[in-house]
């Protein structure tokens, strides 16, 4: 009997070696050790053995039984193994063609360049003022420093509902409602519409946008506000952009300055761009004027401030290199779907 | 304005400054410079030449071959012009010259004939018609006095470099060379100095020629006279007129000149009259009565009304205060006798009477900014001093001066410490000190006085910005702010628009920007009614056109108009949103109320129910859980049949639908068109984003699926809320997932199959008691809603 057990556990591995599939396995598995296979049929024997045999024969049977098992269950990865091989051959993509794309809805290209002019300002502690452009002339010049017969007036082109209403022309307004709403320490910036009577063109509209910041503070300096520029400017262009502090007018700053910022396409040497100067203007900015903020009950003796204003049709348009401002509100889908 | 550079050094020292260095110089200190040109840049070679001979070409009938002395050689050249003759003095454009349109001169063969180079028209010089208006068609002729063999630049005075400013509404100063000498020579620091004009005269009283007094002393502020006799009119010198002519005026005569460029070079305009045009021999400064008119220097008669300052004679206006004299008593070539005006005029006054008059001249557009009455006096012995000079006049003895209230000097603080914390700076006080001075401001120990042409300069800022701009803006230390830490929070409303925006985003939308005014011909586009009260608008009363005339009431006419531009650019679907303001007319008086709307617009491969499933995922997003939608059948802008009005409680807060086919006609899609608009500061109120954890079920969900027969006119919201309350806490969820009409359901009726959920969150729900709810809702629905099991 232990011949013929032995000898069985050569034969099964001799046909494991040539099982070629899973089914190969069962058959081998039911042919050696099922109910009707030949270990049980070489078992029926152990009754004629003796008492001494018995135990060691039993204990040979269950040996090349677990040796078998094993060789099967072993065989038996590996073929499936191979198998999922074989599947995943013939699962085979053409990894280039194009993927089933999900639409993604995009903000227009000025709210996301206002959305990260605001994340920066917003990350220095400047909150977010609103103001109507619908706006009282007092508002939008008178207390600016501006009155009736200023020539500043002129330059504005504004447009009026009546004597005493117009469409702001400037987003200073929302300085003065801040102003009177609100105690020093005041940070805020001030986005929106804004209207001038310009026709439209490649480089006008009617209807515009400015970002409006104004700082009141104990001890606001010039340096302050060159130093807030700078770190907007930079955050905004990267490090490299170099800024331009000149002396300009405006009736609502004293000192005023008009920022320039390095041309981004000649970075500074002078280009068709800058039209040589190798800076191109950005914004408007200044020390708020005493008078302005007198208007505004603001003890000059104990509080100063600055503010500057930025158009962001400009930062937009450099940005994303658009050569023409109609495409801003023209709308067509295959401009939006282009940022 | 612009100026040319030579003439700066008649007060200060540019020499050895180049262009480029001034430019920028200039720009850092407060007088920007757009640019400087030179008009000689690009004319090089051309001289002048003699022509000494003219033979006709053998070979062409049109050309003759001329021997031409250039001074240092004879040269031959071809010409075809008609107008050469022998003995003349010409332009000569040698071998290797360039003309400014860019054409390069070679010696060459004309029709086998040599020719070393080209004879040239004022054109050709790159000058115009305006510069030589009595010049004949051909070459241009020149004066026989020229030297042969002279640099053509030099002829012309072509080769200057000539500074255009940009000057700023609060520096009328610097309208003038003497104001931007002086600023020049505190930028460079150099030395400044402006000479004292000195008039010999000639004896006389003016008082024998003339009387002058000023009725409007509000309007005049001062009023200066001169007279000069035995005038020879005649033309200005050639550097006077190059003078003028490089800051862009034409020359006239020698005394029109003389005023034009005493207002170039002090910035004070003046006018000569010619005296014995004055009636009365009286000069009178009043109001225009009503019904005058005058007619002035440009030829055209402009009718005056009292608001406008005059000079007049005895009689009539004889010219319009600050803006333009009047024909009446204009220089002309026979005058003898001339009065110089030299005054200041209110600048409001000069502004409004521009303006009416539609009239804006070098003149008014200086004294509009306002002028000070201490450089009248001045400026008027400069334009004498110029008679005598020119010897083309005598200046009689006295001056009529009429000069009303002074202003006080303003004495203002100084403070050189508080400048500097002010400003960030650490500038010294000398530097302060001397800044100032060369501004010609008095500086005492703690109090400065600007000068007097300088009232822009009110108080302590205005002194800081004279001291930080010569000092350098750039020199300015960047800081940081510090003071209280700021505390930045976007308002409610404020972050509810970025969420609506990142919804909306998600939702496949793009977003629009849209003009906020329109033509009010959208009411009768979007079909509204006559009495709709979005008809009325907040209106602009000087609006570019009517296209743009009023501030929009809806935005789905903005939404309309964007979709129709889309389809005429063949982008076959959209789905497009803005966060639009609509501007809403409150009482008369006040400000209009300017409302932020959601503006939703689709079309293409979409319908109804798409559009409301992103309404329905918006107010999901924001937490606005109690909006309902109830048919709307009555708004003449959407199809009466697929329109809803979106409502929480009683208040209407949007409306959702498909465009009215009319409406469409109107804007010219033939697409259907679902458009929604929704309030977002009803959002802000209703919605709640206070959302919390709820357990997770533990025990499974039964679905029931039940297809109900119901008349046409049952809602779906009708079902859905009887199965709710049926439910109640075994409520998990409904679905529609069905609707049918035809064979099988009766006639106006329709089957909707929807698929219950039920769960319990404390224990597996048996059959028995799923029926048992089942059974209540159905018993429900035929009881309210008259349905049946299919």
């Amino acid at each position: 009997m232990k011949n013929q057990l032995l000898s069985m556990k050569e034969k099964a591995e001799n046909a494991l070696k040539n099982a070629k599939n899973l089914q190969d396995l069962e058959d081998i598995r039911v042919g050696l050790l099922g109910k009707k296979g030949e270990l049980t049929a070489i078992l029926r024997g152990m009754g004629g053995l003796s008492a001494e045999e018995r135990p060691i024969i039993g204990q040979l049977a269950n040996e090349v039984r677990s040796f078998i098992e094993e060789k099967i269950e072993a065989q038996k990865s590996v073929l499936l193994a191979a198998e999922r091989s074989e599947k995943l051959k013939a699962e085979t993509l053409d990894v280039t063609m194009g993927g089933r794309t999900p639409i993604i809805g995009k903000t227009h290209p000025l709210t996301t360049v206002l959305d990260e002019v605001k994340n920066i300002f917003v990350g220095m502690g400047f909150s977010i003022a609103e103001g109507p452009e619908v706006e009282y002339d007092y508002y939008n010049f008178e207390a600016l420093n501006i009155p009736k017969d200023h020539p500043a007036r002129d330059t504005q082109d504004t447009f009026y509902i009546n004597d005493n209403v117009v469409l702001r022309s400037q987003t200073s307004s929302v300085q003065i409602r801040v102003m009177e709403e609100q105690k020093p320490p005041i940070r805020v910036i001030a986005p929106g519409r804004v209207y001038r009577s310009d026709a439209v063109d490649a480089t006008h509209s009617p209807v515009f946008h400015q970002i409006e910041g104004l700082v009141v503070d104990k001890g606001i300096t010039m340096g302050d506000l060159k130093g807030t520029l700078e770190t907007f400017m930079k955050t905004l262009y990267g490090n490299d952009a170099v800024l331009r502090f000149r002396p300009h007018h405006f009736p609502f700053t004293e000192p005023s300055a008009e920022v320039d910022v390095s041309c981004f396409v000649c970075g500074g040497k002078g280009c068709r761009v800058c039209k040589g100067e190798g800076f191109i203007e950005l914004l408007g900015a200044g020390m708020v004027h005493p008078k302005v903020l007198e208007r505004c009950g603001i003890d000059t003796s104990v509080y100063s401030g600055f503010a500057f204003g930025l158009g962001l049709e400009r930062i937009v348009m450099r940005r994303m290199n658009i050569d023409d401002m109609r495409h801003l509100y023209e709308n067509d889908l295959r401009f939006l779907n282009q940022f | 304005m612009k100026i040319p550079m030579s003439w700066l050094n008649d007060y200060t020292d540019v020499n050895g400054i180049t262009p480029l260095e001034y430019n920028h110089a200039m720009t850092m200190t407060g007088s920007k410079v757009e640019g400087i040109e030179n008009p000689g840049e690009n004319l090089l070679n051309v001289v002048t030449g003699k022509i000494l001979e003219i033979t006709q070409h053998p070979d062409a009938d049109k050309l003759v071959v001329c021997q031409i002395n250039v001074g240092d050689k004879t040269l031959q050249i071809v010409t075809g012009a008609p107008n050469v003759k022998v003995g003349q003095t010409v332009p000569v454009a040698l071998d290797g010259a360039l003309l400014p349109d860019g054409t390069k001169i070679k010696t060459g063969k004309l029709r086998g004939v040599e020719s070393a180079g080209m004879l040239c028209s004022y054109e050709e010089l790159g000058m115009s018609e305006a510069d030589f208006p009595d010049a004949e068609y051909g070459i241009l002729i020149l004066d026989d006095s020229l030297p042969a063999g002279m640099d053509i630049r030099d002829v012309f005075h072509l080769n200057e470099n000539i500074v255009d400013f940009e000057i700023t509404s609060n520096r009328p100063d610097c309208l003038s060379v003497i104001g931007l000498a002086r600023e020049t020579a505190v930028t460079f620091g150099k030395p400044f100095t402006v000479k004292t004009p000195e008039v010999k005269g000639c004896g006389g009283d003016i008082k024998d020629y003339v009387s002058i007094s000023v009725e409007d002393t509000e309007g005049c502020l001062r009023y200066c006279g001169k007279v000069a006799k035995n005038i020879k009119i005649s033309p200005s010198p050639q550097w006077m007129q190059k003078r003028l002519k490089a800051c862009g005026i034409r020359a006239i005569n020698n005394i029109v000149d003389i005023t034009n460029y005493i207002m170039l070079e002090y910035g004070q305009p003046m006018h000569a009259f010619d005296l014995r045009d004055l009636e009365g021999s009286a000069v009178c400064v009043r109001r225009a009565k009503a019904g005058e008119t005058l007619t002035t220097l440009d030829d055209v008669e402009r009718i005056l009304d009292d608001s406008m300052l005059m000079i007049c004679d005895g009689k009539k206006p004889v010219g319009v205060a600050g803006v333009m004299g009047g024909q009446n008593s204009e220089i002309k070539d026979d005058t003898t006798t001339i009065l110089f005006e030299s005054a200041t005029f209110k600048a409001p006054m000069v502004r409004k009477t521009a303006r009416k008059l539609g009239l804006r001249t070098e003149s008014s557009s200086r004294y509009e900014k306002g002028l000070d009455p201490e450089n009248t006096l001045p400026a008027i012995m400069r334009a004498c001093e110029l008679i005598e000079e020119l010897g083309c006049g005598e200046i009689v003895d006295g001056i009529i001066d009429i000069y009303g209230q002074k202003e006080e000097p303003n004495v203002i603080p100084f403070d050189p410490e508080k400048i500097n914390k002010f400003l960030g700076t650490d500038i010294d006080r000398k530097f302060m000190e001397d800044t100032l001075r060369a501004l010609d401001f008095v500086v005492n120990k703690d109090s400065v006085i600007p000068p007097s042409f300088r009232k822009d300069v009110e108080g302590f800022a205005d002194v800081a910005e004279e001291i930080l701009r010569i000092y350098g803006y750039d020199k300015i230390p960047s800081t940081l702010m510090c003071g209280e830490t700021a505390h930045s929070v976007k308002t409610p409303s404020q972050k509810l628009e970025d969420k609506v925006k990142e919804l909306l985003c998600a939702c496949s939308m793009n977003e629009i920007v849209t003009f906020s005014f329109t033509n009010p011909n959208y009411f009768d586009k979007l079909c509204l009614a006559a009495d709709s009260p979005l008809r009325n608008t907040v209106t602009i009363s000087n609006p570019l056109g009517e296209e743009n005339s009023v501030m929009r009431t809806t935005a789905i006419h903005s939404m309309m108009e964007t979709v129709a531009r889309n389809i005429n650019f063949k982008n076959d679907s959209a789905k497009l949103f803005e966060l639009a303001t609509i501007y809403l007319p409150t009482e008369e008086g006040k400000l209009p109320e300017e409302r932020r709307v959601i503006s939703l617009g689709i079309y293409g491969a979409c319908d109804f129910f798409d559009l409301k499933g992103i309404v329905e995922a918006l107010f999901d997003g924001v937490g606005l859980s109690s909006a309902q939608f109830r048919p709307e059948t009555e708004n003449p802008t959407f199809h009466p049949g697929r329109c809803a009005s979106i409502c929480v409680g009683k208040k209407e807060i949007g409306i959702l639908g498909q465009i009215h086919p009319a409406v469409c006609d109107n804007y010219g899609v033939d697409k259907e068109i679902y458009v929604a608009q929704i309030n977002l500061p009803d959002i802000l109120t209703y919605a709640k984003n206070n959302k919390t954890y709820q357990p997770l079920p533990k025990y499974p969900a039964v679905n029931r699926d039940l297809a109900l027969i119901v008349d046409d006119s049952v809602l779906a919201a009708d079902i859905e809320t009887v199965i709710k309350k049926k439910a109640k806490k075994l409520f998990a969820g409904l679905t529609l997932f069905d609707v049918y009409k035809g064979k099988q359901v009766p006639e106006s009726k329709k089957s909707m199959a929807y698929s219950l959920k039920l769960q319990s969150m404390e224990k597996t729900l048996t059959d028995v008691e799923v029926n048992e709810i089942v059974q209540e809702v159905l018993t429900a629905l035929e009881k309210e809603l008259g349905a049946t099991l299919r």
